[in-house]
């Protein structure tokens, strides 16, 4: 993906990492701009399933081939799914961050945590700072 | 821009593995003048193996050619300017090399007794007496193997130290532009590493010192600091940051990277250090080798001498006129033990010995004094035209052996990464300086020229970079896609670590 | 004394000028005033290169090196011929005074020199990813343990007393670090004690680690006491030695996660213990967490062949405290020196100089056991060292052995207080049937020489009715 892109139907946590909620489940992933900063993403360490993820903490490691990344849970849950083509595949993150490029499936311990995050609007006005 | 193919490019990379044909050979073995016992009958068939590896089939003047074209593939301190940040890039006298040749160090088994490698431990016993002036600090050991396996030898010796005071004590206190070496050593020594902020002038943030000792106090163990710093600079709060890390009861760790800025100045023993390590490979001249051996002496204050690693190198004296002999002790009960086997890269130590004979006190103070120059000169040179504008230097003030300048004009005006223009120095024939470190300043560039180049080294590679931004103005490209000249142009690293192959896959 | 610099006094007043200041001192201010030296080094003052020579010569001169004494001592590094093609390669300034390749574009001959490297210790070990060298063995150990440990999130070393003792203190002395326990096992008939091994492996086991050959040369079943390891989730760790693995079933084979070892043997000097280089391979699960320096093959822009270090964000200057480990150093020219010493040995030289090792061994283990005074410590499979007991003190009879010019071999009760009259004799392509004919009339005549002494001792004491 070469143009930034922040889609309206997502929430976003400050430090680059998107959230798709459907009612007490969420997909993660991070952003366009996470992902552009990072580089060529070449490996992704996910977490296991069944992994308590709390919110505003790390979960799992993105590489580019000279720099490491935490990933930061935007939200608290338990891991239900990870994306395993990533193993083979970690370009996926640049390619089509908000698609396949998502990284893990979480059952939300507390939904309500997604009020507190940004808008594809807000997160936008917080990068152009 | 396409070019021709240089010459050396045009030679594709081909491993000795596809050079190999099967019935060819270099090695003549002499008869074992044993009976020929099948080899079934002396070890037990499961526990051999059915096939030999698949070592290169090769002749011997095939291997000395192929090893030969292999290294004009590299480019070294020999051919031309090395001025990597941090590396002290000197030059390595050959007399070092001779001398470490002779059979009477190369030839010497490590478990001779020490009755009958006198010769051996008594060039120990004189490095680690000269190491031990040089640093200011009064005993040595000479047994880790790198700066490295240096610092993981100091915070074992601080935890050593600790506990036998009853204490344990958890954190471990770095500047945030030290070598990553520092918090990779600290986690694993068992401690959490906690960052010191920097200030202003390059130097500690004395305020954010102290605010993370009052946060920590008694579980403060160590602070790892070198100085002059990963800028180059002295940090001359140095009393005070020791006064401050003693009164709370931790150690000072000296991280001896850059002590060639200071030889006879200066000694980290005086500033207040309590473990210090040196490395030959640095200061002392002893060949990189692209990419080891080393060695990393450590140098202690008395507090610390009772837990310094076994054995250790000792004189004693003679009785009845007797000359004094020396000896490996091994009788040091609240020792740390060992960090590798037997005593320590002693080939390195013969040359680095070799070296500060020939130097001397007031040759090891002037290789430093130069040093200094060198590093001051270059950056008054790079601070002119050009160079002043796209690449500033990133703490202005008089620097000691090194100096860091950042790319980050060079970058938005022009276009061109610090990395766009290490690439481009190739083509004119400099090894690059370090590139991105240290990390506090942007798009780093941390040059270090040694006392071994010339004034027309330093003037031809300020020359080259002033050419360099000269030529990005009317064309970034250019330097964009360099090098042009080299073996092989910019690699693919991210293909090399996606799907890393990392052996030669053999039919 | 002015050495290895150019600047001249001219040079000088014109870079001061440059810089804006009037004396090398003024470049020194930044240095407070209490801090400085004020003092030359109390060191002598500098010497001709001639006078360094000679110097350094006489110091040379006091020691018992492999050329004045016939050398049977191994205990880890051996004496074997070094070819002269390895000397005329790594004294080349193009492998000798580089530093870490970098800047892959211009270290190409360094970077593919690791790749060779990597696959011949892979072939060696049978396990198929190997990083380009580390120090030397007995810290490659330790540094098995911080992967173990980081793998199985667990904290016990499990580690047979066959395992070279360096390697066992420097296990513990990295230990104190790591946080974890070390637990020794026993040994039984010269090899390691399986049912003790057994016994000691559980649920918090990070690693077993063995050695095979072990420490007193004997061949080790690796595969059989392995299993232990592979029932409780541990990873095996196997110390080998390189120069062994051309005839013995590779660790890769018998179910390490690890295998490395002291690369001494390979092409690199006795050197009074350093430096050398220590290789460290293990299998496709652990390359993430591998520690040092990997090369791997690539590509550049243009589509030609190259080679990068990869794998870096392992690395201490990109993860910092969270690294694999803290070393940034791959000994690269003791390992090119291995590599060539490999290419000249060929594949089928490598499996005919352990072929000559085990026989030559073969007849030196029973040469000297025919000795009178000398028994086998064990008769476990042995390929190039074995320990022997003399009925006589060893010091004794290696200081009489030491006036025929010959080393004689190691006093394992340095390290075994078990085996304190226990002899180890390692054998090179270098110890001549001859040589080892020499030794065993030394032994002989040390340990008849010694019982004489005792005999006239306890003769002398027998008066006042004294047993000992």
């Amino acid at each position: 993906m070469a143009e930034a892109n922040y889609p309206d139907d997502l929430r976003y946590h400050d430090q680059h990492d998107w959230v798709r909620v459907e009612g007490d489940t969420a997909t993660f992933g991070i952003t366009w701009y996470a992902q552009d900063t990072l580089g060529e993403v070449v490996f992704f360490e996910p977490p296991e399933v069944g992994t308590v993820l709390t919110k505003d903490s790390s979960y799992a490691e993105v590489e580019s081939v000279k720099a490491v990344s935490d990933v930061i849970a935007p939200m608290s849950g338990e891991v239900t799914e990870v994306n395993d083509s990533l193993s083979d595949s970690p370009e996926k993150i640049n390619e089509d961050p908000y698609g396949e490029g998502w990284l893990v499936k979480v059952s939300l311990s507390h939904p309500e945590e997604s009020e507190a995050l940004l808008s594809a609007a807000e997160y936008q006005k917080l990068l152009d700072r | 821009m396409t070019l021709a193919e240089a010459p050396m490019q045009r030679e594709r990379a081909t491993t000795i593995y596809e050079k190999s044909k099967a019935g060819r050979r270099a090695a003549v073995l002499p008869d074992a003048g044993a009976p020929e016992t099948p080899l079934e009958d002396l070890i037990p068939a499961n526990l051999l193996r059915a096939e030999p590896p698949r070592l290169p089939e090769i002749a011997e003047p095939e291997i000395v050619r192929h090893y030969n074209r292999l290294s004009r593939r590299n480019f070294d301190l020999d051919t031309g300017f090395y001025p990597l940040g941090s590396c002290t890039m000197k030059h390595n006298p050959r007399l070092n090399e001779r001398v470490a040749a002779l059979p009477g160090h190369a030839r010497l088994h490590p478990a001779q007794d020490p009755r009958r490698a006198q010769g051996a431990l008594e060039l120990m016993w004189l490095l680690q007496a000269s190491l031990a002036e040089i640093s200011g600090l009064p005993h040595v050991s000479l047994q880790p193997s790198a700066g490295s396996h240096g610092e993981l030898a100091g915070l074992l010796l601080t935890r050593a130290y600790h506990a036998d005071r009853g204490e344990v004590r958890t954190k471990v206190l770095a500047p945030d532009t030290s070598h990553g070496t520092n918090p990779a050593s600290v986690t694993m020594a068992g401690y959490e590493v906690v960052k010191v902020a920097t200030n202003q002038g390059g130097g500690v943030d004395m305020d954010d010192l102290r605010a993370r000792i009052e946060e920590d106090h008694d579980q403060i163990a160590c602070l790892m600091l070198t100085n002059p710093n990963t800028l180059g600079l002295f940090d001359e709060n140095i009393e005070e940051i020791a006064a401050l890390i003693h009164a709370a009861g931790g150690t000072l760790y000296y991280d001896g990277a850059n002590l060639n800025a200071i030889m006879g100045r200066t000694r980290p023993g005086d500033m207040g250090f309590d473990i210090v390590h040196l490395n030959l490979h640095k200061s002392f001249s002893q060949p990189h080798g692209g990419g080891g051996p080393g060695a990393g002496p450590i140098a202690v204050s008395e507090r610390i001498e009772p837990f310094l690693p076994r054995p250790q190198v000792v004189r004693r004296e003679g009785a009845d006129g007797e000359g004094p002999t020396f000896d490996l002790d091994f009788e040091r009960p609240k020792s740390i033990g060992r960090l590798r086997g037997f005593q320590g890269n002693f080939g390195v130590f013969v040359r680095s010995y070799a070296y500060i004979l020939s130097l001397g006190a007031d040759g090891l103070a002037e290789a430093s004094e130069t040093a200094v120059l060198n590093a001051n000169y270059l950056k008054a040179r790079l601070a002119e035209g050009r160079a002043g504008e796209r690449l500033p230097v990133a703490f202005d003030r008089l620097c000691m052996h090194e100096f860091v300048l950042s790319g980050r004009p060079m970058k938005t005006e022009l276009g061109l990464a610090t990395l766009d223009l290490a690439k481009r120095l190739l083509d004119f024939g400099f090894h690059p300086p370090t590139v991105y470190f240290p990390l506090l300043v942007e798009e780093a560039l941390m040059v270090e020229p040694t006392e071994t180049e010339t004034k027309e080294s330093l003037d031809a590679f300020a020359a080259a970079v002033e050419e360099i931004l000269a030529e990005a103005e009317t064309d970034p490209e250019v330097a964009k896609n360099a090098p042009y000249s080299t073996p092989v142009r910019r690699l693919d690293e991210v293909r090399a670590t996606r799907q890393p192959v990392v052996r030669q896959p053999l039919g | 004394m002015t050495r290895y610099t150019s600047a001249t006094d001219g040079d000088r007043a014109e870079m001061l000028a440059a810089i804006g200041v009037r004396s090398i001192d003024d470049l020194f201010e930044q240095i407070p005033g209490p801090l400085r030296l004020g003092r030359p080094l109390e060191l002598p003052a500098g010497m001709s290169e001639a006078e360094v020579f000679e110097r350094l010569a006489a110091l040379a001169g006091r020691n018992a090196d492999a050329e004045r004494q016939v050398c049977f001592v191994g205990a880890g590094m051996y004496d074997h011929y070094v070819p002269a093609i390895v000397d005329a390669i790594t004294s080349r300034s193009e492998f000798l005074t580089p530093y870490t390749p970098y800047q892959p574009e211009i270290s190409q001959g360094g970077l593919q020199v690791m790749f060779e490297f990597q696959t011949a210790m892979s072939e060696l070990t049978g396990l198929p990813v190997s990083n380009a060298g580390l120090y030397e063995g007995p810290s490659s150990v330790a540094s098995a343990g911080y992967l173990a440990m980081g793998a199985t999130k667990r904290r016990k070393f499990v580690v047979s007393r066959g395992v070279h003792p360096h390697s066992r203190e420097t296990l513990a002395t990295y230990s104190a670090g790591f946080g974890t326990e070390v637990v020794e096992v026993g040994l039984a008939g010269g090899v390691t004690d399986a049912a003790a091994l057994v016994a000691a492996v559980d649920g918090e086991t990070a690693a077993v680690i063995l050695q095979s050959p072990n420490f007193l040369g004997a061949v080790e079943d690796v595969e059989a006491l392995g299993a232990a390891a592979k029932e409780h989730g541990a990873l095996l760790v196997v110390a080998c030695d390189p120069m062994t693995l051309g005839i013995l079933k590779p660790p890769g084979e018998c179910g390490a996660d690890i295998a490395l070892g002291e690369g001494q043997p390979l092409g690199n000097r006795l050197d009074f213990g350093g430096p050398s280089f220590g290789f460290f391979c293990a299998t496709e699960a652990q390359i993430r967490r591998m520690p040092g320096r990997i090369a791997g093959e690539t590509v550049d822009v243009d589509g030609r062949r190259g080679f990068v270090l990869s794998l870096q964000t392992r690395e201490q200057h990109i993860r910092r405290e969270k690294a694999t480990n803290n070393i940034c150093t791959a000994q690269a020219l003791n390992a090119l020196g291995a590599m060539v010493h490999l290419a000249w040995l060929g594949r089928e030289g490598f499996r005919e100089l352990g072929e000559l090792l085990v026989r030559r061994t073969a007849y030196a283990r029973e040469r000297l056991a025919a000795v009178e005074g000398v028994e086998l410590l064990h008769d476990a499979p042995v390929v190039r060292e074995f320990a022997v007991r003399l009925d006589a003190p060893v010091d004794q009879v290696l200081d009489r052995v030491a006036e025929r010019g010959i080393a004689a071999g190691y006093a394992l009760g340095r390290e075994y207080p078990e085996y304190d009259d226990g002899l180890l004799v390692a054998i090179t392509e270098r110890r001549t049937v001859a040589q080892i004919d020499a030794l065993a009339e030394a032994v002989e005549a040390a340990i008849a020489a010694s019982r004489g002494a005792k005999l006239s001792d306890s003769e002398s004491k027998a008066p006042q009715g004294a047993v000992a």
